[in-house]
């Protein structure tokens, strides 16, 4: 059964490698699909809100990875 | 007018059978490596059959899932309202895809190394021969006969690979009617593919270029997904009246792929500034 282990862990794999953007896409949905009906049920600008906060969590995400990834590469110096 | 939805709903069947057919591709190039390096030092006939015996598995979980999640009329019954199979559906795409995107951007801008076919064969090869140096010679022996080793290699890398592709096509398929068919023909269509080429070259398919395929699938899942969760919470897309949702899936596609080609040379510049700075 060992596989059925390492199937599980690949498909928890499939949708979480960095727990900060996976958590950070989360609450954005939870947020979207809870306030922005309640806020502007029929606006234009709903359906491409929710697109801009996925897209600001992906910026900020590869950022960080990018600047984090960096300063691990050559550390600071003295 | 009606030849205008028409084109749309194509759009998004053909888009859903493209998306599912790189999606596959990807995990099938991944599994196929290792069953061609496990059968390159273990001889072939246990490592197909062990491939074989993985789809013969899958397959079964597909014919039996497939079909009846087709067939339950969730929305029908109230139990579990079609908005909130949207909801979910693409809450996971959305989940999976922009984790594909944000890897690809990156590796893209050179800060992740590109995954390389030819050194993963290399190294599967030589942990492999390796456990087979450790191996007594009567197990050797057996080896010829029937190779547990290489079928249960085999069968659980076709396994881990196959799941993915699995969820791929069931998570496509789970965001409006229709759309099961032709993600299971995507898939299908890339096993062929990839199986094809494998029996022709005995070797890892190292050209295929499988960053670029999975940029061009972050971007699609990731529009998808955004469609599917913006359907799901019933939010409104700036689309005209007179014409279908579905043209909304097209402009976040075009918005995604346009966000992820900018942000290459701006992760670049940013490690090149972070390194200056240190």
């Amino acid at each position: 059964m060992r596989w059925v282990k390492s199937i599980a862990r690949e498909v928890i794999g499939l949708f979480v490698d960095d727990g900060s953007f996976a958590a950070a896409i989360l609450v954005w949905l939870v947020l979207a699909v809870v306030v922005l009906p309640r806020v502007a049920p029929a606006a234009h600008w709903s359906g491409p809100a929710l697109f801009a906060g996925l897209a600001l969590i992906l910026i900020e995400s590869a950022l960080r990875f990018s600047r984090r990834r960096t300063k691990k590469r050559r550390p600071a110096r003295s | 007018m009606i030849i205008g939805l028409g084109h749309l709903e194509a759009t998004r069947l053909g888009t859903t059978l493209v998306a599912a057919f790189l999606a596959s591709l990807v995990e099938c190039v991944e599994a196929l490596t290792v069953v061609l390096a496990v059968g390159s030092v273990r001889g072939w006939r246990s490592v197909l059959a062990g491939a074989a015996a993985a789809l013969a598995l899958l397959a079964a979980m597909v014919g039996v899932l497939g079909p009846a999640l087709a067939r339950i009329p969730l929305h029908r019954l109230a139990l579990v309202p079609f908005h909130v199979v949207q909801l979910v559906a693409g809450g996971l795409i959305l989940l999976f895809g922009l984790r594909w995107l944000r890897k690809a951007i990156l590796r893209s801008a050179g800060l992740v190394p590109l995954h390389d076919e030819r050194a993963a064969f290399a190294k599967e090869q030589e942990i492999i021969a390796k456990k087979a140096a450790a191996m007594s010679e009567a197990n050797a022996s057996a080896i010829a006969r029937w190779d547990k080793f290489a079928f249960s290699a085999a069968f659980n890398v076709t396994m881990l690979e196959g799941a993915e592709v699995v969820f791929i096509v069931l998570a496509f398929g789970a965001g409006g009617a229709g759309l099961l068919l032709p993600a299971s023909l995507g898939a299908v269509a890339a096993l062929l593919v990839v199986a094809g080429l494998g029996l022709a070259l005995h070797r890892p398919l190292a050209r295929v270029p499988e960053n670029t395929l999975k940029f061009l699938v972050g971007v699609l899942l990731s529009a998808f997904g955004t469609f599917w969760v913006g359907e799901g919470a019933r939010l409104a897309w700036p689309v005209p009246a007179s014409a279908s949702r579905d043209l909304a899936i097209l402009c976040l596609i075009a918005a995604y792929l346009a966000l992820a080609v900018c942000l290459v040379p701006i992760c670049r510049l940013q490690a090149r500034v972070v390194a200056e700075e240190n």
